[in-house]
């Protein structure tokens, strides 16, 4: 138990309030922290969905619960049912394979929903196309609000289209 | 020359890649005594595909891909245009099943017997159609048409009083791939698992053919985004050796530098992982940590966080300066300093060792009988990882000479799969500097002009285990096929043994432990 508390002492709190953004990113999102907290009342919950990714995306959204980014200190958690959620963030390409099941959870997602497609592939297809086995982007599949490109997008692009979504 | 004692005659393919002789079998038969062959030797099957070459004159062609003690012996076998049919062999290799499946699938040609349940079709396109085959090219964008009515699955039951089925997925409850997992269990210890899988899907195979060789290597960086350098490693050097050509030295070993970054990255990312399924937070917050600033620095060095693209057919896409390898080398002197201290944290926190210790345990004959490669392989006490020396074995380069030291351990247990992980750590930071300090003074990339009907075979060791590619060109210097393969086809049934004796609430660890790609098979 000391090691531990000792390593977390000199470790301090690393988070940042946005990771390499420029002084007025800073304070929008202070203002946009504000702003969840009067929208959504200390919480908005994510259900994250990979509807057919190389799983690149994924681990840029799992950066996001480092203690760099630390997402859940903004009030915003990751849950495991789309019942609990006011968001989907989805990376695609949707595979035929999944469009039933990405189709399940939007339905089962609670009104009023937001939908953040992640990723070239969620925007567009990417490399991946539409095909026999691809739907393409998530948009052919679910009414989609934010797109957030990249491949994969870096974890603050995400952090500000979650965060466009919910200023919608 | 002769392998095993079998009369299926094999030539080494050229280049500095790994050693891989390839050979072709007259007809199933031979295919067949050869299989049991490699089994008899303590062999594997490293992979299995399938491709059409009727539309140049020919039928249907089989390629298996055996891991043999001194190399990869790739064996091909021509099969009829018409009722192309071969023996079944997941009777010698059991990771052989999935594999067949999907090549039918795929493919359309099936094994004599043996299970013929659909793997990667789910209802998406019809069972008489298969995308891989030319003529189906042709509708390739009808393709898109198709009806999606998704398909029932025939798992297979278990009974008897109070057993039960605990169905999970496709979408599970984490940030994760999608899969079905179907647990029998009884109270909450677990009497079965069944995957289901192909829920990535995305139609890779069939991208890849008529593509040329700078659009698949894009492709090959995508097919599972956590191993993207040992997919691009692999998939070129799969085209060098179909091209008769070599990389300079200096590119072999930024190569290396890249992957061993890599296996870094994602052994902190587990590592984390684990302690946090095992509910210390704490582990995940300092290993997440320090994986971020890990990959902060791939992202100042190679404008990428996960390094995609930098390794191309010929080289590598970027060079790195003095004052990036001295950011390394320093580097990797404080991450190994602070895991060092977190794996003594690890070591002595006794319910973190208490939920790892002989949970999800198989033993190393289970994990040969399973053709398991990788880390898991290694945590059951095999000395199996293509960038280290053994006898009859040499690595290529640059490995050959870095002198890569094994990392083992015999428990077979989650623990096991820690512990591998941690000295794989240390291992890659020793190889980090010993390559950052040492890179030779050439080019990192050289032309590479497509062969006509040239052909090769990668293989890589990836973080999580033995990485393949083969690829094959047309007549025009185009790709005609190329097929890549990931590790997690042989883990993936490992995993459903290992969880056998445990409990559900145990799951999700042992799960981690393993890591497995899903897209990386699905794709």
């Amino acid at each position: 138990m000391i090691p531990m508390l000792k390593r977390i002492l000199r470790t301090g709190i690393v988070t940042e309030p946005l990771p390499e953004a420029v002084e007025a990113e800073k304070r929008e999102l202070a203002r946009l922290h504000d702003e969840i907290l009067r929208i959504l009342g200390r919480a908005l919950t994510i259900r994250q969905v990979d509807a057919g990714s190389c799983n690149g995306c994924e681990l840029e959204i799992h950066a996001l619960n480092n203690p760099y980014y630390n997402l859940e200190g903004y009030g915003i958690k990751f849950v495991a049912s789309p019942r609990h959620a006011d968001m989907l963030l989805v990376t695609g390409p949707v595979t035929k394979n999944m469009e039933n099941a990405l189709k399940v959870a939007y339905d089962c997602t609670p009104d009023p929903k937001l939908v953040v497609a992640v990723g070239d592939c969620g925007c567009t297809g990417g490399i991946f196309g539409e095909s026999y086995a691809s739907c393409g982007a998530v948009e052919n599949a679910i009414p989609v609000d934010v797109r957030v490109p990249g491949c994969p997008p870096a974890p603050a692009a995400l952090l500000r289209g979650i965060l466009a979504a919910v200023r919608r | 020359m002769q392998l095993l004692d079998e009369p299926i005659d094999f030539a080494r393919q050229e280049g500095v890649g790994a050693p891989v002789w390839t050979g072709r079998a007259a007809d199933s038969q031979e295919l067949q005594a050869f299989a049991i062959a490699a089994h008899r030797a303590d062999g594997r099957i490293a992979a299995l595909w399938g491709s059409d070459s009727r539309q140049r004159g020919g039928g249907f062609r089989l390629d298996c891909v055996f891991g043999l003690n001194e190399g990869h012996a790739w064996v091909s076998l021509d099969l009829p245009a018409e009722n192309p049919a071969y023996p079944d062999l997941a009777g010698i290799f059991p990771a052989a099943n999935r594999m067949q499946r999907a090549t039918c699938d795929l493919v359309g040609i099936a094994t004599e017997g043996g299970d013929r349940r659909p793997w990667l079709r789910h209802g998406a396109w019809p069972a008489d159609w298969y995308p891989l085959r030319h003529d189906a090219a042709q509708l390739a964008n009808e393709g898109a048409g198709f009806p999606n009515a998704p398909s029932d699955y025939d798992f297979v039951q278990v009974g008897g009083d109070g057993a039960h089925e605990i169905p999970v997925g496709p979408i599970h409850a984490g940030i994760i791939e999608p899969g079905h997992f179907r647990f029998s269990v009884i109270g909450e210890r677990v009497l079965r698992l069944e995957q289901r899988l192909g829920y990535q899907h995305k139609g890779v195979e069939k991208l890849y053919i008529g593509m040329n060789v700078a659009d698949g290597a894009r492709l090959a960086g995508r097919i599972s985004g956590d191993s993207t350098c040992a997919y691009a490693w692999a998939y070129a050097a799969a085209v060098e050796a179909a091209c008769g050509v070599s990389p300079p030295p200096r590119a072999l070993l930024l190569r290396a530098l890249m992957l061993e970054r890599e296996r870094v990255a994602n052994h902190l990312g587990d590592l984390g992982a684990l302690g946090n399924d095992a509910a210390l937070a704490f582990g995940f917050s300092q290993f997440m940590r320090l994986k971020e600033d890990w990959l902060r620095l791939n992202g100042a060095l190679f404008c990428h966080r996960f390094m995609m693209d930098s390794i191309v057919p010929g080289g590598t896409a970027l060079d790195l300066d003095a004052p990036a390898l001295a950011a390394i080398v320093e580097q990797c002197d404080a991450i190994g300093r602070e895991v060092k201290e977190l794996q003594k944290i690890y070591d002595e926190h006794a319910g973190l060792q208490d939920r790892f210790l002989t949970t999800g345990a198989i033993d190393a004959d289970l994990a040969r009988e399973l053709s398991l490669t990788g880390v898991a392989a290694r945590a059951t006490g095999m000395i199996l990882d293509a960038r280290i020396h053994r006898q009859g074995y040499t690595p290529p380069p640059p490995y050959a000479m870095l002198g890569v030291r094994p990392a083992t351990d015999e428990r077979g247990d989650v623990a096991a799969r820690v512990a591998v992980r941690f000295a794989e750590v240390f291992e890659s930071l020793r190889l980090l500097r010993e390559i950052a300090v040492g890179l030779p003074d050439s080019g990192v990339r050289i032309d590479v002009p497509p062969v006509a009907d040239g052909y090769g075979l990668g293989v890589i060791e990836g973080w999580r285990g033995e990485v393949l590619v083969g690829v094959s060109f047309d007549g025009d210097g185009r790709l005609a096929r190329v097929h890549p393969h990931d590790p997690s086809w042989q883990a993936w049934p490992a995993l459903e043994h290992a969880v056998m004796r445990d409990i559900v609430p145990d799951f999700p660890l042992i799960n981690k432990s393993f890591n497995l790609s899903y897209s990386g098979v699905d794709l």
